[in-house]
């Protein structure tokens, strides 16, 4: 897999300094929620974290090529980093770690299963694949009512692409040619099981040529190239174009989540051999080799996204957990008398 | 299709197709997807001419996939349509249960409001059809226990056109339940025009003092021709149509028990763990000290299913006959 992974240059697909910056700006946001949540966990503080720490190049990537007010997004749990990219607030981060009462959720979800209608982003369970129906319905209305111009992510990880309804997914989006992407974040594990336990491909892009859609592969620690290729799948599905199978390959440098633990299953070397393609420090090392961004810059970004997640942590821990009586609405709409 | 403006005499598979083309008519967020439901206009002819009329992207002929045609209905809901979808036998629900139980039926509450899923799951139950096991199922209990759900099982046809319109404006899921073998069987008056009957409301179909029998689906109509023998003899039975399994109406059964004294729950699905074990015990937690005799429960065996034979069918189903005999147990006891 290592040579598959090219080294990142600074082709730059049209994006703007500005742009470049706020990748890098987002994929320290990522990296320090995403550290916040497991201290939070080791303190004591919240019951439990997921990390996506490898993912951070594709979930930046991906937010640039989503179009906000348009798009719809339909995530999974590993997609803290790309929630925040596409407009989600890093408070609505910590409220959900803390299962706080203004959490969107209300406190009910788990950390990292958000809904924002208001950002387009779908609500999730955590049952893999679950999602992937209703990013295809969504596409199914926008191509019904003749809504150009807009289209679905859709995202999971590798062992989403086991799923029934993953299958099942794919296959209606192609039939009706409907305006969605499908992007796999392939770190390789799906908790303990590695890819090899999982398929008996290579590629997860392979299993695109028998539903009859395009497969693009894509390094995922890199943020520009994975940019490139959501953003030329995305237009594709907004144009009528139908929709694309992308693979992202990345690295899930974290256990699954804090209830985990993978020196049960992978060596440290593993991990090891694959921390040059960390996504932070290899975009890190490219914005200031090329002059975008000075040392002393990166530096200041890095305290003030510090400051920042700092102090939403003190905010959102602050606030108060629903109230006991919230268990009982928004069972369905209207008042609900539970049977008793 | 003409809108008859004053009640016509339909079986309830006319009036399920009457009130779905209403629907669709009427407003341009519904569509109907499933198996067959397009060119073939549904294995019992249901939407039979819709595809010509509504066109191919409102009447779906969907992959042969169940978990995806909920899945992607979900969708469409959560995106602001109103979606019908069709499993096409109640038996072929089972690959799309992840997606009625773990994500329809909690999308409102894990949103907590954010979003809804106003979306109607069609599906047709029962057996006494020569169905075998894979035509022939009851579901109801496997969805019943699911807060978030709504579970309707209608018997009339002027019911089918109510609830159905009452769940196709629902803004939360309801999964329609159909008894095949009443399909052609039932006929009955419709009103004409726009009307919804409230989901979670049962009808006392038949009034009488000596024995309150609850039943839904096929059952309905055998218990009514079994408590008509009886009056003839003198007994006085009342049958209530439960109509909504969830929510389900205890003020109406509460209100019987009360006055007859005596329950017995009819249904087709097996006894353990079905609907009336849990009528059974709410009327036994709310109204223990009316009660003159011990309730009972007149089910389907506890077996995996009907068989395909006569011989094991007939085994499985309840007969009026047979009903008109517990009725009679009763009301002497």
């Amino acid at each position: 897999m290592t040579n598959a992974i090219s080294t990142p240059t600074l082709e730059r697909h049209g994006l703007t300094d500005d742009q470049l910056r706020w990748m890098l700006n987002n994929m320290f946001v990522q990296r320090t929620l995403d550290n916040r949540g497991f201290q939070l966990n080791r303190q004591g503080k919240i019951p439990f974290a997921t990390g996506s720490e490898g993912h951070e190049g594709i979930h930046a990537g991906a937010a640039l090529a989503f179009e906000r007010g348009r798009d719809v997004l339909a995530p999974y749990y590993r997609d803290m980093g790309l929630c925040v990219g596409v407009g989600m607030d890093p408070l609505d981060v910590l409220l959900s770690m803390f299962a706080r009462a203004a959490d969107k959720s209300g406190g009910r979800q788990f950390p990292n299963h958000y809904t924002n209608k208001a950002l387009g982003l779908l609500s999730i369970s955590s049952i893999i694949a679950a999602q992937c129906p209703h990013a295809v319905g969504v596409a199914y209305a926008m191509k019904l009512r003749k809504e150009g111009g807009r289209a679905v992510l859709c995202t999971f990880g590798d062992g989403a692409t086991s799923e029934g309804e993953w299958h099942e997914s794919i296959n209606f989006a192609a039939v009706h040619a409907l305006p969605v992407v499908f992007l796999c974040e392939n770190n390789e594990w799906a908790i303990s099981t590695p890819r090899r336990d999982q398929m008996a491909i290579e590629d997860i892009i392979e299993k695109a040529a028998g539903y009859g859609l395009p497969g693009v592969k894509v390094d995922g620690s890199d943020p520009i190239a994975s940019y490139a290729v959501v953003k030329e799948a995305m237009d594709r599905a907004r144009s009528g174009g139908g929709p694309t199978l992308v693979e992202a390959k990345c690295y899930r440098f974290l256990s699954h989540t804090t209830d985990d633990d993978d020196r049960t299953y992978r060596t440290r070397e593993e991990i090891e051999s694959h921390r040059h393609l960390d996504p932070v420090p290899r975009f890190e090392r490219l914005l200031i080799e090329h002059g975008i961004l000075t040392s002393d810059e990166v530096s200041r970004m890095k305290k003030d996204v510090l400051a920042e997640v700092n102090e939403v942590t003190d905010r959102a821990e602050a606030l108060p957990y629903p109230a006991a009586s919230e268990l009982y609405t928004n069972v369905y709409e209207g008042t609900y008398e539970p049977w008793l | 299709m003409a809108v008859a403006a004053t009640s016509t005499v339909m079986n309830n598979v006319e009036a399920v197709r009457h009130t779905l083309y209403e629907a669709l008519k009427a407003d341009e967020r519904t569509l109907i997807l499933g198996e067959d439901v397009g060119a073939r206009g549904n294995v019992f002819l249901i939407t039979k001419g819709f595809i010509e009329e509504f066109g191919a992207e409102r009447v779906i002929d969907t992959p042969l996939a169940e978990a995806s045609i909920v899945g992607v209905a979900i969708g469409m809901a959560m995106e602001g349509l109103r979606p019908i979808a069709e499993i096409q036998f109640a038996d072929f629900i089972y690959p799309a249960f992840n997606q009625i139980v773990g994500e329809a039926a909690k999308t409102r509450y894990r949103s907590n409001g954010d979003y809804s899923c106003p979306l109607v799951i069609r599906t047709p139950y029962g057996g006494g059809v020569r169905g075998a096991l894979s035509h022939s199922v009851s579901i109801e209990a496997l969805f019943y226990h699911v807060p978030g759900l709504k579970i309707v099982a209608p018997s009339f046809p002027a019911d089918m056109k109510g609830l159905l319109n009452a769940a196709i404006e629902d803004p939360d899921p309801v999964l329609f339940l159909e008894h095949k073998k009443t399909y052609r069987l039932v006929k009955g008056e419709v009103p004409g025009g726009h009307y919804t009957i409230p989901i979670g409301k049962a009808d006392v179909k038949r009034a009488g003092d000596q024995l309150t029998v609850v039943s839904y689906g096929l059952y309905v109509h055998y218990a009514l021709d079994a408590a008509e023998r009886l009056a003839a003899e003198g007994m006085s039975v009342e049958v209530i149509d439960l109509r909504s399994i969830r929510p389900m109406d205890r003020a109406t059964i509460l209100e019987s028990v009360r006055k007859t004294r005596k329950l017995l729950v009819i249904h087709e699905d097996n006894k353990f763990g079905g609907v009336g074990a849990e009528i059974s015990a709410m009327v036994a937690e709310e109204a223990f000290f009316d009660l003159d005799a011990p309730i009972r429960r007149l089910c389907g065996p506890d077996v995996p299913a009907m068989g395909y034979a006569s011989t094991l069918e007939d085994e499985f189903m309840i007969s009026p006959e047979q009903m008109a005999t517990a009725m009679a147990e009763m009301v002497r006891f």
